[in-house]
């Protein structure tokens, strides 16, 4: 008798209007989003008995539940920031093939543009030690955080500016055959290092974008996956971890839990990264987008700037990375992580048009959350 | 002036040295070694023999950032002011600003000290700035 195929599979993705959707609540955006993944898969909400979201105020996983109709075996509200949700492929892997639930929905959604709700110095209850020992010195959070630990890399291995200014550059090529993105007028090196410093070394063009925006994505086990509309886009590979969560405590200031998550995921799917065909890597500023691709072992450590700055993440590139824009140009609202994991999906499963990668069949989705502090590695490839 | 920090039990002792001048930091009897954020435990070895231990104040700059909006409205007429990673001398690391040198002059490795600014609700802040 042959082994029961324990493989897990996203068969459903979907996506909000993005950019300033001034008409929507976060759960109308939600819904539309649950509505456009559930009609991708050709499933029903009754179908869906596990719910997987975060970045609601409070109890996520519940008030998404309640809100949409949808009665789950299995919640979990996680609060991994970006990294969220390869996390929530990761866990939703783990529940189903525990059996605690069969087709998982993964939603998540934020108005934080309409709302001008974005703080630059964060929003830090006073309760966390960051609150008395972090904020009274005036960091941006998380820009500032970030622009110390970029900081280090210029000086311990001798990163440029121009180097990292070139990955929104890429960026912003790929954008610019993404119709939906936000961001789709070209941009050079110079254009972007003479963008106001706000953080130093981190300018404005560096940064993501702050957008409206929900999305959805449906996970369940290879063989419910079989019959549905598309073909099924399989988790190779997975791996969470995490090293810190304030910056200070970061114990290695040029080094993340990356090399730990992308081990991990790389070694389960048996693959490395030289059999990537596109990648997702986070781009909350573009030193993320750097550290991650040497963590996760595409180049050596200290090798990003080299590694990047031949337009190696454009069109074109050995490496087509964010090829939607990402968080630098197409959308970012609050979180881009599922955004990434629908990207990767799309461009799998083909048909995109300017922004398609040729034959792409292994995908690698990065996500990290809070300031480098938590990383989730996905590798997705063909049933 | 920045927003006013406010103590926590585990945190008391280190704002009451600083409303003396000083920089206090836990040490791990067992480990020897500190323990930086205050906590109740070591998070290397899990012992509550803690005890408060009066530091040198010096220290290097590990890493910097020259922050050119402000975090909070109160804040806007320090710009540009410098936020850092400060390594201290006994070996832990924490955040703090630069102060009484121009933000560009700044070098990671640049040895600096610790000095006081006065907040308001009778609070010392510890910053740091060139060592002598």
């Amino acid at each position: 008798m042959m082994a029961r195929d324990r493989r897990i599979a996203i068969v459903g993705v979907g996506e909000s209007r993005q950019g300033s959707v001034p008409d929507r609540s976060v759960l109308g955006l939600q819904s539309d989003a649950v509505a456009a993944a559930l009609d991708d898969a050709g499933l029903a909400r009754s179908d869906i008995d596990g719910l997987f979201c975060t970045g609601l105020p409070k109890y996520s996983a519940l008030l998404a539940a309640e809100y949409h109709g949808i009665h789950p075996r299995y919640l979990d509200s996680t609060e991994a920031g970006g990294a969220s949700f390869a996390l929530f492929v990761e866990h939703a892997a783990a529940a189903i093939r525990a059996g605690l639930c069969e087709t998982a929905l993964v939603v998540y959604g934020s108005v934080q543009r309409s709302e001008r709700r974005r703080r630059l110095g964060g929003d830090v209850p006073d309760t966390l030690p960051q609150a008395q020992l972090e904020v009274p010195y005036g960091p941006l959070l998380p820009i500032s955080a970030y622009a110390l630990a970029a900081n280090r890399h210029m000086h311990e291995h001798g990163t440029t500016a121009e180097q990292l200014a070139q990955i929104a550059v890429s960026t912003r090529e790929w954008a610019a055959r993404n119709p939906q993105a936000q961001k789709r007028t070209p941009i050079t090196v110079e254009e972007v290092l003479a963008s106001p410093m706000i953080s130093s070394p981190i300018h404005r063009e560096e940064i993501c974008l702050v957008t409206d925006g929900a999305g959805a994505i449906i996970v369940t086990s290879l063989e419910r996956a079989r019959d549905r509309r598309h073909a099924p886009v399989v988790a190779l590979g997975h791996g969470v971890a995490m090293s810190h969560y304030t910056i200070s405590q970061m114990p290695d200031l040029t080094r993340t839990a990356a090399a730990e998550s992308g081990a991990r995921a790389f070694g389960m799917a048996g693959l490395t990264p030289a059999d990537v065909d596109v990648a997702q890597v986070y781009d909350s500023f573009t030193y993320t987008v750097l550290v991650n691709l040497e963590d996760l072992g595409f180049c050596a450590k200290g090798e990003g700037g080299a590694f990047v700055e031949d337009g190696r993440l454009g069109p074109g590139g050995a490496l087509p990375t964010n090829t939607s824009g990402g968080g630098l140009a197409y959308t970012h609202p609050g979180m881009l992580g599922i955004f990434q994991v629908i990207e990767a999906v799309r461009q799998l499963r083909g048909g995109l048009g300017d922004r398609q990668v040729p034959d792409a069949r292994i995908a690698l989705v990065h996500g990290t959350g809070g300031v480098l502090s938590v990383h989730a590695t996905l590798l997705l490839g063909p049933g | 002036v920045p927003p006013i920090p406010r103590p926590s039990p585990d945190t008391a002792p280190y704002w009451n040295a600083a409303r003396a001048g000083e920089l206090h930091l836990q040490r791990c009897r067992p480990c020897d070694r500190l323990v930086w954020y205050p906590r109740v435990r070591c998070h290397r070895c899990g012992s509550d023999d803690l005890r408060w231990e009066a530091l040198s104040g010096d220290g290097s700059v590990h890493a910097f950032t020259i922050v050119h909006r402000a975090a909070d409205p109160d804040l806007a007429d320090a710009l540009p002011y410098v936020v850092a990673l400060i390594e201290l001398a006994e070996g832990a690391r924490l955040m703090s600003n630069i102060v009484d040198i121009h933000p560009d002059a700044i070098r990671i490795g640049m040895p600096v000290r610790v000095r006081v600014r006065e907040l308001e609700g009778d609070i010392l802040l510890p910053v740091f700035g060139p060592a002598e």
